[in-house]
């Protein structure tokens, strides 16, 4: 309810995201004026029942809310400054008004490591006045993401072009599956996110109800919605097939690419929205409050998720225990680059080594104490809650190791999704890429470090865990560079976010900052979006052929 | 050295034989190489290592080289080489990164050689020197390419690429120390293999990998790559920089090339994804195949030539494990099934037309055009493009320009907007539409429309012979036979081209000249239109018509039908491609078939007797390209005549005329049509897509369908920028800045404003 109205007033907002500096004075003088009226037009209401929520009432708090975002996440300075100064002024006579929740975008991260809005060298300016414009809003993810502007530039081309541009999925279809998606993982982050976008583009309130009030259409996609979100090596080409056969509401392959690759990036994206923690917006559901900071500290997430502020306290005592261990990770993977060649492993041995590190995969245990409720709100978007991750290698089914190299995204990927829907497949190489050579050549505290060895670990241990196996890679080697709490982070938040704490974010790799730590969840995040696209499309090559 | 391997290889092609045959392997194939003497193929894969005889008949599994209980991922091939000069050695790349070779001399039952682990990652392509026995090449995805020297235990020399994964390694044939390697990242490296520290030369050649790469077998300088952007391209590499001098584009990444043995322009490649095909192509011709081979049902992921000297054998292996050999004569020439003539038409009404060259010579011959005193105003014949081609065709490519100034449509537009097709009485519509038709120069559709009059009102004060000379497809006798019994046969004679017979055109001076449907499409040549403003009979000209033609006489002295006898003859031109191609219906063997016998002069016919005649008469014009008319008609008579015509008809001549419409832009005319017409499926048409989203202009979102007055903000929506009053019409807005309002209202604004009306500072542009 909340974001249909807030969705109203933002017809007024857009001027707010042109470039152009009068134009935006000049659509800020107006909303100056707008809202100025209407607290003259409550004032008198106000002092007889000062009861909140009364309904011109709400429809001035959602002003507000929009101006407390803006006050914060414009990209443009003069927007920024006149909405504090806006909200000071309803403040001084008497209003209540609206102040976020939590700090900054995300959850794990100190709100001081993350580049304040205001503090951006001119590239990752022009990025975000891109995304401002576009969206008339710039998201939390997106901050977390400026610590790499260059990763996050092709980020958004990239999602833009999904959501936006020409495709053959319309638009609102192309929001319905992104709520789909994210609501597969219970990301209420993305679900708000994309509801709101869901409607802007005129989407069937009724749709929200749940799938099975959508077209049949797309609620022939929740099947592979499923098995792409949890098990993508069971999807086949019979799936496809299903999806295709001529009738009434059946899929183009082009529309289907479309909705594939949307899926996949939104799976992946909710692990990286519960992978940081990303904090609700500011003017969606959570991300604000009206109440005075006195009332105690409460976030509805924070409490589902097990992220008390109890947990600060071991996480003190952890980290001195765990000094030296950057050190030993380096150490090991010298060792690694130096013995390769004098120990030969056979062949025998290199495949027990995947067998032995998927099945370990298995090993680590996901946090299961805690069943996760899904928010009603939520759970209507999809069906079978009961199906979840399952490991690759468990019970009698025999699935084949899908062999990278017979199926790679370089070769055979691209050429599909390029042929299908033209554009995407050089935006995903180029992101893919982006994300893969991420390095600052740090680590914690020391420089010059080459990461390559611990990146292709970490991919691969991904894949791994999808039972993509690449021929030509020792899986030893995971197992000395990737120690057992990385190892359940990665499992989590890779299998089910939804159950990603903060605990598990912190307990990984203590010493390294932040600003290391998203990388890593970036490449998770990508690792995550091509296994499933992989095995999405090649499911597609094989009803092709 | 070289000149020697020549000589014993070089066998005539006739001391190989076959026939295109195929066999089942186990698995996917990746990659297929043969051994010099064109006798046996090696086969490798993820699981399969094996060799084939070539036999006249068919593969015969000579050895599988794939050995031991429990295969390790050395036998996990991504590529094989057997080498040019010594029979027994192969050598394969692993998936894993291992290089191995083969000794196929070996007594005992595992054939390997030697075995070199130095590769991090996936070895991708290995490559045997061309003469040298001792020398292997290979390339892998850790961007390094190591030189093997085969008795010794490890590489003698390793090259960095510097950048990304090597996809392809390949020696030069020619010169001895040059080696050229492709890169994932577009690039291409020429190396000297002594010079281990350095690339000679780099450039890059595609956008995203460079798959493969291959050197001319004869010529010295050339080298052809293939990327995963579809092309294929030859570079002379003689000069200083890289020279692309042919270029291909294929439909899917290209994952092999490879030169065809003997041919110097032909190459033959195959996909890695999507297209399952192999196709052989000239390079001067990069647009289409010069031949395709398409037995395989999956991927094909390795091709060669049988013999290096012999261009008519290819083998192929594939994911969908088969191997085949392919005889050239079995191929497919796409050529062969592509359209020779092709015709488009531009944006202003010119017409290019290409056709073979030897069909347009010998029309020209063969038909002379009709009619010495005609003018071809347009017909220019721009330079034939000959383009030297494998199957000695060449095109014409001819472009007839309209004169712009013959607005030759006009007459369509014109009548199309002025016909009336419904709100008044019947005659009253028929009037108005002949006084249309008369206005705009075109009598025989005036006559048409008045004669429809008459018949179908077929009151008895008509003059009865008004019928009967208003019947086209009068046969001869009848006519003369009518012509006497007149009491005035009217001056005014139009001598009209009819075309039972497929015709060619033959000239005439009557009024109208239509172009004729079946000069291109028959003849290959086209007649794009004739002119004939000035031929103004003055005196009747009576012919005895030829077999061809048909005489039609027009009683003009008709009380109920008050015309002009000055028939100004000039007509319009009739134009059209277009109308000639919507309107093709099939051919109604001959008007001629009816008759008009005496019954005619009946005075009290009832009106669907003439039916029939309307008939026919609608289906000529909708056949000679007037579905105009007949459309129009149609919808005049309505009830009428509508069962007299099969619906089919019917549909397809209202589906012609609304597309002539659309094509003019006449979306109001083609929208009555759509409303008015009868037929089930047209009337749909209006049905579909009709709704309009609407946004509020103030809040941004979608309008309910409830009025002007958004029920979110509770504003009225669409007002006008400019008088702030709702606008309820004809809405022109800026789609940069969204605002708008009444068409005039901004229109006058934007006269003198550069700016937004709102005031919101957008620069708006009124076009």
């Amino acid at each position: 309810m909340m974001e249909m109205q807030h969705q109203e007033s933002l017809g007024r907002w857009d001027g707010l995201s042109s470039r152009d500096a009068s134009s935006r004075a000049e659509a800020m003088e107006f909303i100056c004026q707008e809202v100025m009226r209407k607290v003259e037009a409550i004032e008198p209401k106000k002092a007889a029942t000062p009861a909140l929520g009364s309904s011109p009432n709400s429809d001035l708090n959602d002003i507000l809310v929009h101006l407390l975002m803006l006050s914060r996440r414009c990209p443009f300075e003069d927007v920024r400054g006149r909405c504090t100064q806006l909200l000071r002024d309803i403040q001084d006579l008497g209003i209540r008004i609206p102040r976020p929740l939590g700090s900054g975008p995300s959850r794990f991260i100190p709100e001081k490591e993350i580049l304040q809005v205001s503090k951006v060298d001119a590239s990752t300016q022009a990025i975000f006045e891109d995304a401002f414009a576009a969206l008339h809003r710039l998201d939390n993810i997106s901050l977390v993401m400026s610590f790499h502007p260059q990763y996050l530039g092709s980020f958004l081309r990239t999602q833009h072009y999904l959501l936006q541009m020409d495709g053959p999925l319309p638009l609102h279809y192309r929001h319905y599956i992104c709520i789909m998606a994210a609501a597969r993982h219970q990301c209420s982050y993305l679900v708000n996110l994309h509801v709101n976008d869901f409607l802007q583009v005129g989407g069937n309130t009724k749709w929200l109800n749940g799938l099975n009030e959508a077209p049949q259409k797309l609620q022939q996609l929740g099947e592979i919605n499923k098995i792409l979100a949890h098990r993508p090596w069971l999807l086949t080409k019979e799936h496809i097939e299903r999806l295709l056969k001529t009738e009434e509401h059946s899929w183009s392959l082009a529309e289907l690419i479309h909705a594939v690759v949307l899926l996949t990036h939104y799976h992946s994206l909710s692990s990286f929205t519960f992978g940081c923690g990303i904090m609700p917006e500011i003017n969606c559901d959570g991300g604000h409050t009206f109440r005075p900071p006195s009332v105690s500290q409460y976030c509805v997430c924070d409490i589902a998720n097990g992220n008390g502020h109890a947990n600060h306290h071991d996480d003190l005592l952890g980290n001195q225990e765990m000094c030296g261990e950057v050190e030993e990770l380096m150490e090991r993977m010298k060792q690694l680059q130096e013995c390769r060649d004098d120990e030969e492993a056979s062949q025998e041995e290199m495949a027990t080594r995947f067998e032995r590190e998927k099945t370990e995969s298995m090993l680590v245990v996901t946090s299961e104490d805690e069943e996760c409720v899904p928010s009603r709100d939520i759970s209507r978007h999809f069906e079978d809650t009961s199906y979840g991750y399952q490991d690759f290698s468990r019970r009698g089914e025999q699935v084949p190791t899908f062999r990278a190299q017979d199926y790679s995204w370089e070769d055979h990927g691209f050429s599909l999704v390029n042929r299908l829907y033209p554009d995407v497949g050089q935006m995903l190489d180029e992101k893919f890429q982006m994300a893969y050579n991420l390095t600052y050549n740090t680590m914690a505290t020391h420089k010059d470090v080459d990461t390559s060895m611990l990146r292709r670990a970490i991919w691969n241990y991904i894949h791994c865990m999808f039972g993509i196996r690449y021929d030509d890679y020792d899986y030893g080697e995971i197992n000395q560079l990737l120690d057992r709490s990385f190892k359940i982070y990665i499992k989590t938040m890779v299998c089910s976010p939804e159950k990603t704490t903060k605990r598990m974010y912190e307990s990984f790799w203590r010493q390294f900052q932040h600003s290391e730590k998203v990388p890593v969840n970036l490449l998770l995040m990508e690792a995550r979006m091509q296994a499933e696209l992989l095995y999405a499309l090649r499911a597609i090559t094989r009803y092709m052929t | 050295m070289e000149k020697m391997s020549r000589v014993t290889t070089a066998l005539g092609s006739s001391s190989i034989t076959g026939r295109t045959m195929f066999c089942h392997l186990d698995a996917p194939a990746n990659a297929i190489s043969v051994c010099r003497d064109a006798a046996q193929v090696v086969v490798a894969g993820r699981n399969i290592f094996k060799i084939y005889a070539l036999e006249e008949e068919q593969f015969v599994e000579k050895l599988n080289l794939r050995v031991g209980r429990k295969p390790s991922l050395n036998f996990s091939c991504a590529d094989v080489m057997w080498h040019q000069m010594e029979e027994n050695l192969l050598a394969t790349a692993a998936t894993n990164g291992a290089v191995v070779t083969w000794n196929l001399g070996k007594p005992s039952r595992n054939k390997q050689d030697q075995l070199f682990t130095e590769h991090k990652r996936t070895v991708n392509k290995v490559c045997f020197h061309p003469t040298e026995a001792y020398m292997l090449l290979s390339g892998s995805q850790d961007g390094f390419m190591k030189c093997f020297d085969l008795r010794k235990k490890e590489s003698v020399s390793t090259f960095s690429g510097q950048s990304e994964s090597v996809r392809d390694v390949q020696f030069s044939m020619k010169d001895y120390f040059t080696f050229a390697a492709s890169f994932e990242n577009g690039n291409v490296q020429l190396w000297d293999i002594r010079r281990p520290d350095r690339y000679e030369r780099m450039f890059t050649a595609h956008t995203g990998p460079v798959f493969c790469c291959d050197w001319h077998p004869d010529d010295r300088g050339w080298l052809a790559t293939g990327g995963r952007d579809k092309m294929v391209k030859v570079w002379d590499m003689t000069t200083n920089r890289a020279k692309e001098i042919y270029c291909v584009q294929t439909i899917a990444s290209v994952a092999r090339v490879k030169w065809r043995p003997e041919k110097k322009f032909h190459l033959a490649t195959c996909s890695m994804m999507v297209d399952h095909n192999i196709y052989v192509w000239d390079i001067r011709r990069p647009f289409i195949p010069f031949a395709t081979f398409e037995e395989h049902k999956d991927v094909t992921t390795g091709i060669v030539w049988r013999h290096q000297h012999d261009p008519h054998y290819l083998l192929s292996g594939s994911k969908d494990s088969t191997l085949y050999q392919h005889m050239f004569k079995d191929a497919t020439r796409p050529v062969d099934k592509a359209n020779p003539e092709g015709l488009c038409f531009g944006l202003m009404g010119d017409l290019a037309f290409a056709v073979n060259e030897s069909l347009v010579s010998s029309d020209a011959g063969r038909k002379p055009y009709p009619g010495g005193d005609r003018r071809y105003p347009f017909f220019s014949f721009k330079k034939p493009n000959p383009t030297e081609q494998f199957a000695h065709v060449s095109s014409a490519l001819s472009v007839f320009e309209t004169d712009l100034d013959s607005s030759r449509m006009d007459w369509f537009v014109k009548t199309a907007q002025l016909y009336l097709l419904s709100g008044k009485p019947f005659t009253e519509l028929c009037d108005h539409n002949a006084t249309v038709a008369q206005e705009l120069k075109r009598p025989q559709v005036r006559r048409v429309r008045t004669k429809i009059i008459i018949r179908i009102t077929g009151t008895a004060n008509l003059n009865v012979s008004a019928f009967s000379f208003s019947m086209k497809e009068m046969g001869p006798e009848s006519r003369l036979e009518r012509c006497k019994g007149e009491s005035r046969p009217d001056n005014v004679h139009l001598d009209l081209t009819s075309f039972p017979e497929n015709e060619e055109t033959e000239g005439s001076d009557g009024p109208t000249e239509y172009m004729f449907g079946d000069a291109e499409l028959d003849d290959d040549d086209l007649y794009p239109m004739e002119h004939d403003n000035q031929t103004v009979p003055e005196e009747p000209v009576y012919t005895l018509p030829p077999e061809a033609f048909q005489l039609r006489h027009e009683i003009i002295d008709n009380p109920s039908a008050p015309e002009h006898l000055q028939q100004d003859k000039a007509d319009s031109p009739h134009v059209s491609g277009n109308e000639a191609e919507v309107a093709c219906l099939t051919p109604i063997e001959s008007f001629s078939l009816i008759s008009i016998s005496q019954p005619l002069y009946s005075p009290h016919l009832h009106a669907s007797f003439f039916c029939p005649i309307v008939r026919e008469m609608l289906s000529h014009y909708a056949e000679r390209g007037d579905v105009q008319m007949a459309v129009s008609v149609l919808i005049v008579l309505g009830e009428r005549i509508r069962k007299e015509i099969d619906d089919l008809t019917q549909e397809h001549w209202y589906m012609s005329y609304i597309d002539l419409l659309q094509r003019f832009e006449l979306w109001n005319v083609s929208n009555d049509v759509i409303k008015l017409s009868t037929c089930s499926a047209i009337t749909c048409l209006n049905q579909t897509s009709t709704t309009l989203h609407i946004n509020c202009s103030n809040c941004k979102r979608p309008m309910s369908n409830k009025g002007w007055i958004c029920d979110r903000c509770r504003q009225c929506a669409s007002a006008c920028a400019v008088c702030h009053h709702v606008v309820k019409g004809l809405f022109v807005w800026c789609q940069g800045c969204s605002h708008g309002g009444h068409l005039e209202h901004i229109m006058n604004w934007l006269k003198n404003n550069s700016h937004c009306p709102a005031g919101c500072g957008h620069l708006c542009e009124y076009t």
